[in-house]
């Protein structure tokens, strides 16, 4: 059976032109930038055109970026960095939709003594700027605030939340963990101090990411134990992580203008059809602001992890923010936080579209969709037949 | 993806026994939307009493209806005394088994199975409800439910109760009381598992003992109170006695005083010293909220 893969945002596939140029870097280019001689030192090439290929992405500096190993590393580096360079203030406001990977980590400083402040959303996801305004004080050390929701693809007004941050002196981190080749950003005309991306969800492999330090910002290294990465961020580098996220950047770059026309063309044709073709269903988020190839689509009275499986059966991979599958007991923090009701959380699915997928894995899709959702409501008592 | 029996997927994409009978016997409604699942089984008895045909729907996961559709097979033939015997335990080894945190399907099947009999035995007049005191608010679950999936499956930790009957699964708040019930039935069984030796062996100095009760209360008690909206500010430390004020929600909650036994003081002794006790300072808990905390 043929697998129709519609999680993009949970990880990508790795680019066949990403792995080429990652492969001589195992065993035959498999030396230590660090080391002395030319076996070594030719590699430390290979990473600085890496470095490049990410900065050309993001239109920033080569020397504002900084390897990780993911996302997460990215985002704990981010907020603990900030943190321990401004020891007096004790402030931190972030968002209530972010990844567990920011919101964790500033629950657990919030259990250590910090002032958390969660901003609300609205029912479409969307940010409230005022409340921002009034939640920023002499205290506050830290703003963070994801670029786009995994879950929603709502993209937040990033540009003007980093403005406004800024202008009052405080350090502005954003999560753009989603929104990185899937957007064009632009950070040499944004106020943003610190943006976070990880490698696996633009089509490079996992275990590598990168964190964008704008010049002059202070930042507390988080790893210590070597001087790689000019002391900000120690151990050995990932050099084929390294080098293959490189290329998925030069990729994603060339690439993002068409390929979005093309996946948004997709997105809204599933999205537009299901909606369409299947009774008591509705789109979660905010229609106008949202990255191309997410959509998360809510069916009333059924749940989600018995949608997955079904079209499991069909290879199709999608995610939900169901409770059955959040790992929980509860539906999807992102969803109950937008206020999505319970009846309708626990039936959501979230499709995550690449410029893989065709137009026949789409048509496919559609029409497996709606005798599924019609079998599980023909099985629902909420629903009378 | 959830570890299935080909037992659970058969009966998940091939369920038996969809529907509602008309005029039954016994009809048994349990869950609902806002929990995540319901099931609503409807049966039917021959001339001797036996249940000749049970039909379900159910609103839920894959192991949710695999069981409901288990349920009905299993039922099937039974007298309503021999399926008043059924218990989550049987439904579960039916399928081949179930992932730990999927057990409440097995419970919810049983607990229908209940409802039913009890609406049959009423006449059809009693609907099902819930008896007893509600221990979950998040997910309406009484202390005899609990009670219930503890003696019949030898549960022992507050964990365990959750994959269980889903108390517990929510804001957390009721996790001291799940304790309590595990004690008061498992006896010394459960006392093994919770128990562990105080760290800091020894005598502290006065400036050690309150270091250590603050940091016992930054990273062992806020976080349990930060769950459910409060936070706690230790004021003062006089010999064994630790002042403590509650902030936030917890200022207003009628459970501080269980909170203060169960969580604050258990702790402390835990953490700090066997011999330390709480009491609350109730003059500082008028004050405005201190937001450094």
């Amino acid at each position: 059976m043929k697998t129709i893969y519609f999680d993009n945002n949970a990880t990508t596939k790795v680019a066949e032109e990403v792995l080429k140029e990652m492969k001589p870097l195992f065993c035959e280019l498999y030396g230590n930038p660090s080391s002395m001689h030319t076996f070594g030192g030719q590699i430390g090439r290979k990473i600085r055109k890496a470095r490049e290929q990410v900065a050309g992405l993001l239109g920033c500096e080569p020397t504002e970026i900084i390897f990780t190993s993911g996302g997460t590393e990215s985002d704990n580096t981010a907020i603990n960095g900030t943190l321990t360079a401004y020891p007096n203030k004790r402030k931190i406001i972030t968002s209530c939709v972010e990844h567990p990977a920011v919101l964790s980590v500033c629950r657990e400083l919030g259990s250590h003594g910090y002032t958390v402040v969660e901003l609300k959303v609205d029912k479409q996801g969307r940010l409230d700027i005022t409340e921002l305004e009034e939640q920023i004080d002499d205290d506050t050390a830290l703003v963070t605030i994801m670029y786009a929701n995994n879950e929603t693809g709502v993209v937040f007004p990033i540009d003007k939340i980093a403005e406004l941050v800024t202008n009052r002196g405080v350090v502005f981190h954003t999560d753009a963990v989603q929104a990185v080749g899937k957007i064009p950003l632009n950070l040499s005309k944004s106020n943003i101090d610190l943006l976070s991306l990880s490698g696996h969800k633009l089509h490079a492999p996992k275990g590598v990411g990168a964190m964008y330090v704008r010049k002059g910002t202070r930042l507390s290294p988080f790893m210590l134990g070597g001087h790689q990465e000019a002391g900000r961020r120690a151990g050995t580098e990932n050099v084929p992580g390294i080098v293959g996220l490189g290329k998925a950047c030069e990729l994603a770059a060339k690439n993002i203008k068409e390929e979005n026309e093309k996946v948004k063309h997709l997105r809204d044709k599933l999205e537009n059809t299901i909606l369409q073709q299947c009774p008591d269903s509705m789109l979660n988020g905010d229609k106008e602001n949202r990255l191309p190839n997410t959509s998360n689509i809510s069916f009333e009275f059924i749940e989600g992890e018995a949608i997955l499986l079904m079209l499991d059966k069909y290879g199709i991979c999608a995610s939900s923010g169901s409770a059955c599958t959040s790992g929980s007991l509860e539906p999807s923090h992102v969803l109950r936080a937008m206020g999505v009701p319970f009846t309708a959380a626990h039936g959501s699915i979230r499709f995550s579209l690449s410029r893989y997928n065709t137009e026949e894995e789409v048509d496919y899709t559609i029409e497996k969709m709606p005798p599924i959702i019609n079998r599980l409501r023909e099985l629902s008592p909420f629903v009378s037949t | 993806m959830w570890e299935y029996t080909d037992k659970v997927k058969e009966h998940f994409f091939n369920p038996h026994n969809v529907g509602e009978i008309g005029d039954p016997d016994g009809v048994g409604e349990v869950g609902s939307l806002a929990c995540g699942d319901a099931l609503k089984l409807t049966f039917k008895l021959d001339k001797n009493g036996k249940i000749s045909d049970a039909k379900f729907k159910t609103f839920g996961c894959a192991s949710a209806i695999a069981t409901s559709s288990v349920l009905t097979e299993m039922i099937k033939g039974l007298t309503i005394d021999e399926a008043a015997k059924v218990t989550n335990k049987d439904i579960a080894d039916y399928l081949g088994g179930l992932p730990e945190q999927k057990m409440h399907c097995s419970v919810m099947g049983r607990e229908a199975l209940e409802a039913a009999i009890e609406n049959y035995q009423s006449g059809g007049r009693k609907k099902h409800e819930l008896e007893g005191r509600v221990v979950c608010t998040c997910f309406g679950v009484t202390e005899n439910e609990i009670e219930r999936v503890i003696r019949e499956n030898d549960l022992t930790t507050v964990e365990q109760v959750t994959n269980y009957c889903k108390a517990g699964g929510g804001c957390g708040g009721c996790h001291g009381e799940i304790e309590k019930i595990i004690e008061k039935i498992q006896g010394d069984k459960a006392g093994q598992v919770t128990e562990t030796a105080p760290r800091w062996a020894g005598r502290l100095t006065n400036i050690q003992k309150i270091k250590l009760i603050q940091q016992t209360i930054n990273e062992q008690i806020r976080p349990a109170l930060r769950a459910h909206g409060g936070n706690i500010e230790l004021i003062d430390v006089e010999g064994d006695k630790v002042i403590v004020a509650f902030r936030g929600m917890c200022a207003q909650c009628r459970l501080t005083e269980f909170t203060m036994k169960d969580v604050v003081e258990a702790k402390l002794r835990e953490f700090v010293s066997e011999e330390l006790f709480v009491e609350e300072d109730k003059e500082s808990a008028s004050q405005p909220h201190n937001h450094r905390g």
